[in-house]
């Protein structure tokens, strides 16, 4: 019996190069020890300054009020909600990687897994803004929290969608982080156990909380894995679905409908797997990673998007046939008047959309656009402004005309602080980015050392030898002996 | 908790389909390995060092239990008990509304508890003070701890251990701490695996 189970060599290696567990190493964890370079100070610096830019449109917003948005008594979710659900979304795709792929066992995880869930972190942490600071009287955002207090109603209502989210956004931020920390814990020891300087080997001894590598630990670390995995996997779905909830318990025409919890779900994996490819296509560029994120895992993940894609067309159609064929009069009205209307204030939003996420990733149908990187890169940038119109549609399309013909509001239009807010979000989002790629090991080192033997492009080549010699063998055993 | 200075023999192996028959063998000559170091995890080292399995996932279940119990007696007390709150005229005592609450709280009871058992359990923490048997042992190589008692021939072992396909071999004393984790009693003998 062979301890190691090789791979078949029909499936193209998750790992390229003549690579040994120390190489490895080298590889993901030499940059973190050397200075960054200058493209490396000019993103950081330049992610500082959004970040500080929206600092200031948040310092407007809280001195003189939510009136500093240009948002009106009809449409008064605008910008902010859209860019909340926008950013909850693509917060989805690490967890996923990181908990469905592993129960669905997808060795090709380990590649991106690490990179991914820190975005789903950061990302979640710039969705957290817009409802904080939405509330106006951001000095009161306590009254969220569930605690007896001497405010008239005693309570918080839990009967409310809003209050669901606050569970929902807070417990996924944190089990997200959880689950992130612990695959860290041996990675960090690793960087520890490789420094040179006196500092980092103090700042990795305390990030890597005395991590050794025994196998009673590593047992217990798998276990946890997998158990956060299987918890991880329905919070991912449940997260988007009770954002969705926000919509679909209202009675607002182009809110109402049932089938927004699925069709939120796939839009958030969608645009989360979008967002991975526009970071890790510069990443594995700029930190040499190409190795370890491979073309393969690109096209993985645009499999994907083209899937999620699909379904998220489906129930853009779904949703209109059902508009038209429920005979709600005002149902109809919100999606053949005021989105599929070309004509319409913002009917172009709407065929924007149509355009960005059905439309336009049906090209990943094809192998050869698939491993395109450059094709990979602007269709993941296309996507992801598809599923903010998205969002803005949803939203905006549904309030701007609502049962009161006179007070109709017909051309909203961000002001600057709206967009600073936003920008400094991007700015937020970039600067944990920059940090992190700068910092930690962005890909999974121990989980990629565990796949080498069964996956690496070096060690799959012995697979042929061994195919050959137990092809035989099944002969000699099985075949031969059944004509007898 | 406290522990004396201990001596172990420490053997470092480069590849995991030699480490395999060493752990066997060490095991069948009658030596008790402290712990095995590895840079990744080995699927079924555990197995072969005889330890038992991880009771992680049942501590995980007891929070998550305790997360759905504290979510569902809480709400329906504060909803038909404390305060109740009249929402246009809907039921108190509304389950189907609280299960997205419910849900959540088990995950995150769930989670935390697991999170901090495993820490717990593996005496993880900033600022806490490990013996590492080698440096390399978080990079590429498989490090074998063995305890030597008074009746163990100290040079009969490493020889035993080159033997066995150890690249390094050397001795070192360590203070065997609360932290540095004992797993004898986790650890069955080869016999008893075997049934004799």
């Amino acid at each position: 019996m062979s301890l190691l189970k090789y791979e078949s060599q029909t499936r193209e290696p998750l790992i390229d190069g003549e690579k040994n567990y120390h190489q490895i190493t080298e590889d993901i964890i030499t940059p973190i020890e050397l200075k960054p370079s200058k493209l490396w100070y000019v993103g950081f610096f330049i992610s500082v300054g959004l970040l500080l830019f929206g600092a200031y449109s948040v310092y407007r917003e809280v001195t003189y009020g939510i009136g500093q948005w240009n948002l009106n008594k009809t449409i008064g979710w605008g910008w902010d909600i859209t860019n909340f659900v926008w950013w909850v979304g693509i917060g989805h795709a690490g967890t996923l990687i990181s908990a469905i792929l592993l129960l669905f066992r997808q060795g090709w995880r380990t590649g991106v897994n690490r990179a991914a869930e820190a975005m789903t972190i950061f990302a979640v942490m710039c969705a957290g803004q817009f409802p904080i600071w939405h509330m106006g009287r951001v000095w009161m955002a306590f009254f969220v929290l569930p605690y007896a207090n001497s405010r008239g109603p005693l309570w918080v209502n839990f009967n409310s969608p809003l209050l669901w989210d606050v569970f929902a956004i807070s417990t996924y931020f944190t089990v997200s982080l959880l689950f992130w920390y612990s695959g860290l814990l041996p990675d960090m020891a690793t960087v520890r156990d490789r420094a040179k300087t006196k500092l980092r080997k103090l700042l990795y001894g305390v990030a890597s909380f005395g991590w050794t590598g025994s196998t009673k630990h590593w047992q217990r670390h798998e276990s946890l894995s997998l158990v956060l995995a299987g918890l991880s996997t329905p919070l991912v779905l449940s997260v988007h679905t009770i954002v969705s909830f926000d919509f679909a318990t209202s009675v607002i025409p182009g809110w109402h409908t049932t089938i927004f919890p699925p069709y939120f779900v796939a839009g958030a994996v969608f645009s989360g797997f979008a967002m991975v490819q526009t970071l890790l296509i510069v990443v594995r560029k700029v930190m040499g990673l190409q190795d370890y994120i491979t073309l393969g895992h690109i096209e993985a993940m645009n499999k994907v998007i083209v899937l999620t894609g699909s379904i998220v067309g489906c129930a853009y159609l779904t949703e209109l046939f059902i508009a038209w064929y429920g005979q709600n009069p005002y149902e109809w009205y919100a999606f053949s008047q005021n989105r599929a209307n070309i004509f319409s204030p913002y009917g172009w939003s709407y065929w924007l959309m149509m355009f960005c996420n059905v439309v336009s990733p049906q090209l990943f149908w094809s192998r050869k656009l698939r491993r395109n990187i450059t094709v990979t890169f602007f269709m993941s940038v296309v996507v992801n402004i598809g599923m903010w119109y998205e969002r803005f549609v949803i939203i905006v399309t549904s309030i701007y005309r609502d049962f009161l013909p006179s007070s109709w509001s017909t051309y909203y239009t961000p002001s600057i602080w709206e967009i600073g807010f936003y920008l400094g979000t991007f700015g937020l989002f970039f600067t944990c980015f920059f940090l992190f790629a700068k910092y930690f090991p962005v890909v999974a080192v121990a989980e990629v050392k565990s796949i080498l033997k069964t996956s690496g492009e070096n060690y799959k080549a012995k697979m042929t030898e061994i195919e050959k010699s137990d092809a035989e063998k099944f002969y000699v055993e099985e075949v031969a002996h059944a004509h007898h | 908790m406290a522990g004396g200075i201990k001596k172990f023999v420490v053997g470092s192996f480069e590849d995991e389909a030699v480490l395999f028959p060493a752990v066997k063998n060490v095991r069948k000559a009658g030596y008790k390995i402290h712990d095995v170091y590895t840079p990744f995890p080995v699927h079924g080292l555990d197995h072969a060092m005889g330890l038992r399995e991880t009771s992680l996932h049942t501590a995980g279940f007891i929070f998550a239990a305790t997360g759905t119990t504290t979510a569902l007696s809480c709400i329906s007390w504060i909803f038909t008990k404390d305060w109740p709150l009249n929402i246009g005229g809907k039921p108190h005592f509304a389950i189907p509304a609280w299960i997205p609450i419910t849900f959540e709280l088990t995950v995150l009871f769930s989670a935390v508890g697991m999170v901090l058992t495993f820490c717990y359990l593996c005496q993880l923490s900033p600022f806490v003070k490990k013996h590492h048997f080698h440096a390399r042992a978080t990079d590429d190589l498989f490090v074998m701890a063995i305890e030597c008692t008074e009746k163990t021939n100290e040079a009969e072992l490493i020889n035993f251990l080159e033997k066995s396909g150890a690249q390094e071999v050397n001795v070192q004393m360590a203070e065997t701490g609360w932290w540095i984790g004992r797993y004898d009693r986790e650890q069955k003998l080869y016999r008893e695996e075997l049934g004799y």
